[in-house]
């Protein structure tokens, strides 16, 4: 039952095959059974699922099932979901029980889906490895002493061992993207603004996008369809209409003019993934694309502003933890400012304190201009590369990640390397536009995977390409031999 | 990039962290790597370019002035570290705002 | 002193009169139990983000086009970082580079009638933080976050004011003006309206600025008068026998009448301002403009100079009656009801206020409608209710007895004039005080007084005190 795709399982739902408590019950089983090896969540909320899964087959029987009442999915704990501990992945949290429902979980409540548990995650969404998350790191399952990705990469890991059908996410700077091409699974980012951030824990609110991981992009689409639209209670949600993703997906290639930017195959990138990107061009080249050769000269210069910018937003959106209202306490404290302190260094951990810090720095009297003020012109230009591309071609086609998944512990000592991992993925978020990770041929037995970006809001094409090319190959269709 | 140990001391108190003697010292090595990497910035030619805040050019859309929020008061302060008879409690703050 | 300059700025806070706060649907009511009106948004829960309240853009943008400002649009939402157990979020949003506001005047009058142009710098939109108790917690303080995102309205005048008693006279005009727009209850005791006021002092001629001293939270007229007179008395001191000035914040004590320093913080604090990602640049379109600009009412020197020149009001009564735009609105509705306007400015501004005060519903709609007024005053103009009898008539209508006329007939207060029953009334007044009818007669004219007061007791205070000294004075004539 775990091989299937969700929209397969929808389809047997709906054929009355299975009934959502049994296909809950196989997923809660699977998770039981194989997550000690990849600890791809923190909590698996097995009562809710077998409750909600119950209430779905009811809806069913009453003839009032949507296309996705009764598939479970996984949520990653960076949404908060009402009386279940939402950790955000850091010890700061891990005693909050949040109050409240995230948009996009209510939503998908609301379409009849089935929460089996929270993912984990890098703290705070800081990372690239899940490396730096309190509850440990999250493992590839295509090589345990290797890293998921980050910082979705429990719900990546959780999607690619099959899990869960599907997980929710969210990007910041590749957090969808690069775990999805890690672990073999199909990732996207939507355009900023497309998808609530209402309840979804702050990192750097102008490129934080909630998004997801799935099987295919077909389960992507259908997903995108439940979570996308207007939110009034997040001032950025964009009152735009959203589409029927799972039909438009299906639209014609022919004749689509599909961007190459030189400067993301240049010599970082690995030669094994330059080469199962360069078969993905092929393949709709061969479906009638017409594939244009461009530029993003200030590329080079996306990943420090990305760190500028994210640090310093960080730096103001986790002030909040402060020891006072919920959250991490410390033991007796002497003073206030030492609440403040021990609670804030005892419950963050060193990555987090240490963009706490960076960010700080650059917005401090002085340095506020030099820093900040310079990273937001440089994201511009960085933007104004993008449209004037789009003036050019219809999509993007670049690498996800220059390197394949390396071994646990390998970049963390060096944090500058660890952040250019992150190099194809950042313009997209500085620029605010959708994002799509596909599996493309592994290199080494690795995962690799190939990056679609669209113009705005135009998250169907990618989509379309991305289903087209996976109605071609089994990439996405392969499952890690121990999770088969 | 020479960060002093006093630049870092007087980070962490703004961001209100309190790093160990140790951990001062792999601060001053991390943010000093991270703000040499940061360096490159300056070669960017961003004479006359706006600054971006916002992925989106569109503008602050409005609430209307409606009271919809419950008191949950009950709900919110039951994850609170310390509430008592409906406040927060806090080691004695002495200086007056 | 008189070699010596004085330079004011004052930065005035209101806290607008929206119904939910400046960023969440909570209540902004004042005075519920502590934090029953923090919602998740004001406790900044993980997740949680900020959405605008049109009324308070509306209000700022109102209070601007009333002093001829700048509105500003696109304005932006900034954060202001600092941590604080009253300030949940451990930013403030305010405004920093592009306030909604930007520059207007506004205009003072002092004692003297002389006037004077102030200029405003800005006004911009902010939150308020919630509230830190620090007395009955056993050695520790208890956060309120009811108050914690109210909208207030910071407005920033340039330093132009030279003495503390224009520094009270423009903070009574903003009064007015805020109160007059109804953006703002006025509310001084509740924190409503508040100021930090800054000062220094510089040698006459000079055009540099001296050394300046805030003072922080002053929320009375008088008291901005007072620390003000103090605070340039010391500094005047201090300066003439030669010690500088320290630049810092001071709180005046009411009590004691003078000025501390407030305890200095161990570091000083860098706000690390930035736009709000959370928040989206305000457009104020031309069409909210002016639809505002239209329905700008009528504000408080305006409005004296009309009731002087409608109402042939005397200046000082109109002033009184501006103080706040309910007693203006309320006057003149009394005046439109059929009374006549310089009795009903005199029964306002004197019984009808008494009566408030007594029973402290400042702010409140007095019990007595205008119209209820107006049958009253003119039963006193026509003669009906002697001046006396008609107080103890509006004491009745104050407790809700009814309308003048019924309480009149009920009390048998009617006003009794010329015929049988005050002829009664004088004849039995003279015969019964022969020895002073006899003086009167003599001579002595002050005795009258004592007849008309005789009169007056006999006929139970329902006799036309005008009508009983005309008899009076004829009958004691006819002898």
């Amino acid at each position: 039952m775990h091989g299937r795709t969700l929209l397969e399982h929808a389809q047997a739902l709906q054929a009355g095959e299975v009934s959502s408590v049994e296909l809950t019950k196989s997923y809660l089983e699977r998770i039981r059974v194989h997550d000690g090896s990849i600890n791809s969540f923190i909590t698996v909320t097995e009562e809710q699922a077998l409750a909600q899964a119950e209430a779905a087959d009811r809806t069913r029987s009453a003839g009032e099932a949507g296309s996705l009442t009764g598939i479970p999915l996984a949520h990653k704990d960076i949404f908060c979901t009402r009386g279940v501990k939402t950790s955000c992945g850091s010890r700061m949290l891990d005693n909050f029980v949040s109050p409240y429902d995230a948009t996009v979980v209510e939503r998908l409540k609301a379409a009849g889906m089935v929460m089996l548990g929270k993912t984990n995650m890098d703290e705070f969404a800081m990372g690239s490895s899940n490396e730096t998350s309190y509850y440990g790191p999250v493992r590839n399952p295509w090589d345990p002493d290797r890293v998921p990705g980050g910082s979705s990469g429990g719900s990546a890991a959780a999607v690619a061992a099959r899990l869960a059908p599907a997980a929710t996410a969210t990007d910041t700077g590749g957090s969808i993207r690069q775990p999805a091409t890690f672990c073999g699974v199909t990732g996207l980012k939507p355009t900023y603004g497309r998808v609530s951030r209402f309840g979804m824990v702050a990192y750097a609110s102008s490129l934080d996008q909630g998004g997801m991981l799935g099987v295919s992009a077909e389960d992507c689409a259908a997903l995108l369809g439940a979570m996308a639209g207007f939110d009034s209670r997040d001032s950025t949600s964009v009152d735009h209409p959203v589409p029927d993703y799972w039909r438009e997906s299906a639209q014609p290639i022919d004749g689509l003019r599909l961007g190459l930017p030189k400067e993301f195959f240049d010599d970082r990138l690995d030669a094994g993934i330059r080469a199962s990107v360069e078969e993905a061009v092929a393949a709709w080249e061969g479906q009638g694309a017409k594939p244009v050769e461009i530029s993003l000269s200030n590329l080079s210069l996306a990943t420090p502003a990305y760190y500028v910018i994210a640090s310093a937003e960080c730096s103001s959106n986790l002030a909040r933890y402060d020891g006072v209202r919920y959250g991490h306490r410390c033991q007796d404290p002497d003073d206030l400012e030492e609440l403040f302190c021990r609670s804030r260094e005892e419950g963050f951990g060193a990555e987090v304190r240490r963009r706490i810090m960076i960010g700080t720095y650059a917005l401090s009297a002085g340095y506020r201009d030099a820093y900040y003020g310079r990273a937001q012109r440089v994201r511009q230009l960085i933007r104004q590369d993008f449209q004037q591309a789009f003036e050019k071609v219809d999509v993007i086609a670049a690498p996800v990640s220059p390197v394949l998944p390396f071994k646990l512990g390998e970049k963390t000592q060096d944090p500058v390397a660890m952040y250019l991992i992150d190099c194809y993925t950042i313009p997209v978020n500085l620029a605010g536009l959708p994002g799509l990770s596909l599996p493309a041929r592994p290199v080494d037995g690795l995962p690799t995977g190939v990056q679609l970006i669209g113009n705005y809001f135009d998250e169907a094409r990618l989509l379309g390409l991305g289903a087209a090319w996976q109605r071609e190959t089994d990439w996405h269709r392969q499952v890690p031999p121990e999770f088969a | 990039m020479d960060l002093t140990a006093d630049t870092v001391r007087g980070i962490a108190q703004l961001a209100r962290l309190r790093p160990s003697p140790s951990e001062e010292k792999r601060l001053i090595q991390d943010l000093g790597a991270i703000l040499e990497f940061f360096a490159q910035l300056s070669e960017a030619e961003v004479e006359g370019i706006e600054p971006m805040a916002h992925p989106l050019e569109v503008e602050q859309r409005m609430r209307e002035d409606e009271v919809t929020e419950p008191d949950r008061r009950e709900d919110y302060q039951a994850i609170a570290p310390d509430a008592r008879e409906g406040l927060y409690r806090v080691p004695a703050v002495l200086d007056s705002d | 002193m008189s070699e010596w300059e004085t330079v004011i700025g004052l930065e005035i806070h209101t806290q607008l009169s929206t119904r939910s706060k400046l960023f969440s649907a909570a209540s902004t009511q004042f005075g519920a139990e502590p934090n029953r009106q923090a919602c998740g948004i004001d406790l900044a829960l993980p997740g949680v983000l900020p959405v605008v309240n049109r009324e308070a853009i509306r209000m700022a943008v109102l209070f601007g086009l009333s002093v001829g400002a700048k509105i500003r649009t696109p304005c932006v939402f900034a954060r202001k970082n600092y941590f604080y157990p009253d300030l949940p979020r451990g930013y403030q949003i305010s405004q920093y580079e592009l306030p909604i506001v930007e520059g207007g005047t506004v205009e003072i009058e002092l004692q003297d009638g002389n006037r004077r142009q102030i200029d405003l710098t800005r006004a911009h939109l902010e939150e308020d933080a919630g509230k830190l108790l620090h007395e009955g917690y056993a050695g520790e303080s208890a956060v309120d976050l009811n108050r914690a995102g109210v909208p207030l309205m910071e407005i920033v005048s340039e330093p132009q004011m030279r003495s503390p008693e224009e520094a009270s006279a423009y903070m009574r005009a903003v009064h007015g003006i805020v109160t007059f727009l109804e953006i703002c209850d006025g509310n001084m005791e509740q924190g409503s309206f508040r100021c930090d006021a800054n000062i220094s002092m510089r040698r006459k001629g000079e055009t540099e600025l001296g050394v300046k001293v805030e003072l922080k939270n002053i929320n009375s007229f008088r008291f901005v008068e007072r620390a003000l007179r103090y605070e340039q008395q010391r500094q005047v001191e201090a300066l003439e026998s030669g010690q500088p000035i320290i630049q810092e914040t001071r709180q005046y004590d009411p009590a004691g009448d003078r000025t501390r320093p407030m305890r200095v913080k161990e570091y000083a604090d860098d706000y690390r301002y930035f736009p709000d990602p959370d928040l989206l640049p305000v457009v104020v379109d031309q069409a909210m403009q002016v639809e505002l600009a239209e329905s700008l009412p009528e504000l408080p020197q305006a409005r004296r100079a009309r009731l002087v020149e409608q109402y042939a009001l005397a200046a000082d009564l109109a002033a009184v009656l501006v103080q706040s735009r309910q007693w203006a609105d309320y006057f003149e509705a009394t005046v439109e009801a059929g009374a006549n306007a310089s009795t009903a400015a005199r029964w306002i501004t004197g019984e009808v206020f008494a009566h408030m005060h007594k029973h402290s519903t400042e702010g409140v709609e007095p019990p007595v409608s205008a119209n209820s007024l107006a049958q009253l005053l003119k039963c006193i103009d026509s003669g009906v209710v002697s001046n006396s009898a008609a107080k103890e008539v509006l004491a009745a209508m104050w407790q809700g007895e009814g309308e003048a006329e019924a309480i009149i007939e009920a009390r048998g207060l009617r006003q009794v004039g010329a015929g049988a029953d005050l002829d009664q009334w004088v004849d039995q007044v003279i015969e019964a005080h022969p020895a002073e009818a006899a003086q009167y007669r003599g001579g002595k004219d002050r005795l009258l007084g004592f007849f008309v007061g005789q009169v007056m007791k006999a006929s139970g205070g329902k006799a036309d005190p005008k009508q009983v000294s005309e008899q009076l004075r004829a009958r004691l004539q006819k002898d």
